[in-house]
């Protein structure tokens, strides 16, 4: 299936309506784009299709474009264990409206992967069953991958809310604790 | 009498817990001994390296991929090379892809040493880690000697290395390629038969072969489990295609099983670095010849202003490198890793994207356990090889 014009067939007879369009690359991937709101049908289809079986979610990831237009690109790395091809399977995003089904559900292996894209670029992932930051702590503002997060800033250090007890209320409480476990 | 109520306790393991190779937070839901859910927290050693090399030009990215998956640091700088070498559309000489390989596989058999040690401390032999550490010496000293650093050489650059290789190199690699089936014999010994060892590894950690592609574990994980993807045989990169190797499956998909594949591929990396160092000549070119790239040779630097110039540029703007996205896919110790890396055509990545199999691992970590006694629960993490630095990058 490293024919080009054949994969998108392929897909199209799969996906009745899918824009999916050929892009050239430098590297051993076939490179493909997708329309955001074919995401799930097409994920689908690269999987289960008999003639590509793209079983193995790789790799997924996202890059800003920014200031360009549409401004992210998510890319999923697929490889298809059966027929040894591999696919890079694109999706343009506006930065003004970053959001795509989730395919968690036709590869597990996307659960962190999204929750990472989320996490450093701020890609909403509809549908995600746990849509969590994964490396920034819980709190963070912004997403750091972006091109227009500030690097080399100094900013304010924040400290976590101290635990608002006084010093007779955490003597009992210790007490109490003491207590019920004797 | 009153009813007993009974209800499940919540444990915090990690982030600073010895078994975890690195800051792994699980938490972990206990009936009794069993453990009911998990969840793994990670992020404590987050970094940001990949927003950092954006700021860095193409060449001063090496250092810092070799300190994501720091015991596969060798093996981290090729893969990123790869990638940019395709980008830039050059071709190393053939003696380049030679060493290359034999460093990739020598790296190979010093992480699964690593493992192999603390994953037998972890489940109660702790001579084997001292054996492992013993001959894994003598891998760093041959890192030394190569670069002059031991954990990070930083040896490869794009467009080949940074230097020949040292006088004396070829007798080092093979006293070692010598001595290692020997040693790997006494590991054997000291495990494959073990009573104990056997009943805390064997039927723990399960993991099916379907789930094993669902969850994108790729390596000696997915290999345990029956899946024989290994890059090396399904997209070969730098000639693996004409050496001899074999690579091991097994089909239980369990701790033991993982254990076992590893042993045999050390045995297999021995066979690969046996051919390079056959293929490799003491002397020869060691990057490709391209002005642009490559800088000049000392002595040259010295003497011609031309050599001057073009040792000035390399430095100080670096090199442009057109613009596209390309990702090579190699097979490190943990199995598929990569960097995808794009262009915009300047001297400075635009992104750069490493494909982290710890990450993957991770999350599967929590399919591997629930269900099983929380004793265990260490020897999986153990089994799966997670590098913190890799899964938090």
């Amino acid at each position: 299936m490293s024919d080009h014009a054949a994969l998108v067939a392929s897909l199209q007879q799969e996906v009745p309506g899918a824009t999916v369009e050929a892009a050239p690359t430098v590297d051993l991937q076939t490179t493909i784009y997708a329309s955001r709101d074919d995401v799930p049908a097409v994920a689908r289809a690269l999987r289960d299709r008999p003639e590509l079986r793209y079983s193995l979610l790789a790799e997924l990831t996202a890059v800003d474009y920014h200031p360009r237009e549409p401004r992210f690109e998510l890319v999923y790395l697929l490889v298809s264990l059966e027929h040894r091809h591999r696919l890079r399977l694109k999706v343009r995003l506006p930065g003004n409206d970053a959001r795509v089904q989730t395919v968690t559900a036709v590869w597990p292996a996307a659960n962190w992967l999204e929750r990472e894209v989320w996490d450093l670029f701020g890609i909403v992932f509809d549908g995600h069953p746990d849509p969590r930051r994964l490396l920034m702590p819980e709190d963070w503002d912004g997403f750091p991958l972006r091109k227009d997060y500030p690097v080399q800033i100094k900013m304010t250090p924040r400290a976590s809310e101290p635990l608002q007890v006084t010093e007779q209320e955490f003597k009992a409480n210790l007490e109490r604790d003491r207590l019920t476990r004797s | 009498m009153p009813e007993i109520r009974t209800e499940t306790m919540t444990v915090n393991m990690g982030p600073q817990h010895p078994s975890t190779h690195g800051v792994l937070r699980i938490v972990l839901e206990l009936d009794g001994e069993t453990v009911v859910s998990a969840s793994p927290t990670i992020g404590y050693l987050h970094t940001g390296i990949e927003k950092t090399t954006e700021q860095k030009k193409w060449q001063q990215v090496i250092p810092l991929v070799e300190r994501m998956d720091y015991l596969s640091a060798q093996s981290n700088s090729m893969a990123f090379c790869l990638s940019v070498e395709q980008l830039l559309g050059i071709d190393v000489p053939e003696r380049v892809r030679n060493i290359r390989i034999l460093i990739a596989e020598l790296q190979r058999i010093n992480s699964h040493l690593v493992w192999l040690g603390t994953h037998g401390m972890e489940v109660g032999a702790i001579s084997v880690m001292l054996y492992c550490f013993r001959e894994r010496e003598l891998l760093l000293n041959i890192n030394e000697m190569l670069a002059g650093f031991r954990m990070f050489p930083s040896y490869m650059r794009i467009g080949g290395l940074r230097e020949d290789l040292p006088r004396g190199f070829h007798d080092a690699v093979r006293a070692f390629l010598d001595r290692l089936p020997g040693k790997l014999d006494e590991y054997e010994d000291l495990l494959s038969q073990n009573e104990i060892y056997l009943k805390r590894t064997q039927g723990v950690g399960v993991i099916s072969k379907e789930d094993a592609v669902a969850y994108g574990l790729v390596g000696p994980i997915a290999r345990a489990a029956g899946v024989d993807y290994d890059v090396r045989r399904y997209f070969p990169y730098l000639g693996y295609d004409t050496y001899e190797f074999s690579v091991p499956v097994q089909t239980r998909g369990d701790v033991y099983a993982r254990y076992q594949v590893r042993l045999a591929e050390m045995r297999e990396s021995l066979k690969i670095c046996r051919q390079a160092l056959d293929r490799i000549s003491p002397t020869g070119p060691f990057a490709i010849d391209d002005p642009r790239i490559t800088p000049p040779p000392k002595d040259r630097v010295y003497t011609e202003m031309e050599a001057l110039i073009q040792h000035f540029l390399i430095y100080s703007q670096g090199f442009t490198v057109p613009a596209g996205e390309a990702y090579v896919p190699v097979e490190g110790p943990r199995g598929e890793h990569g960097f995808s890396v794009v262009s915009d055509g300047t001297n400075r990545p635009w992104r750069i994207k490493s494909r982290a199999p710890s990450l993957l691992a991770c999350q599967a970590l929590e399919r591997m356990i629930v269900g099983g006694l929380i004793a265990d629960v260490i020897a999986v993490i153990g089994s799966i090889d997670v590098v913190m630095g890799d899964v938090d990058r």
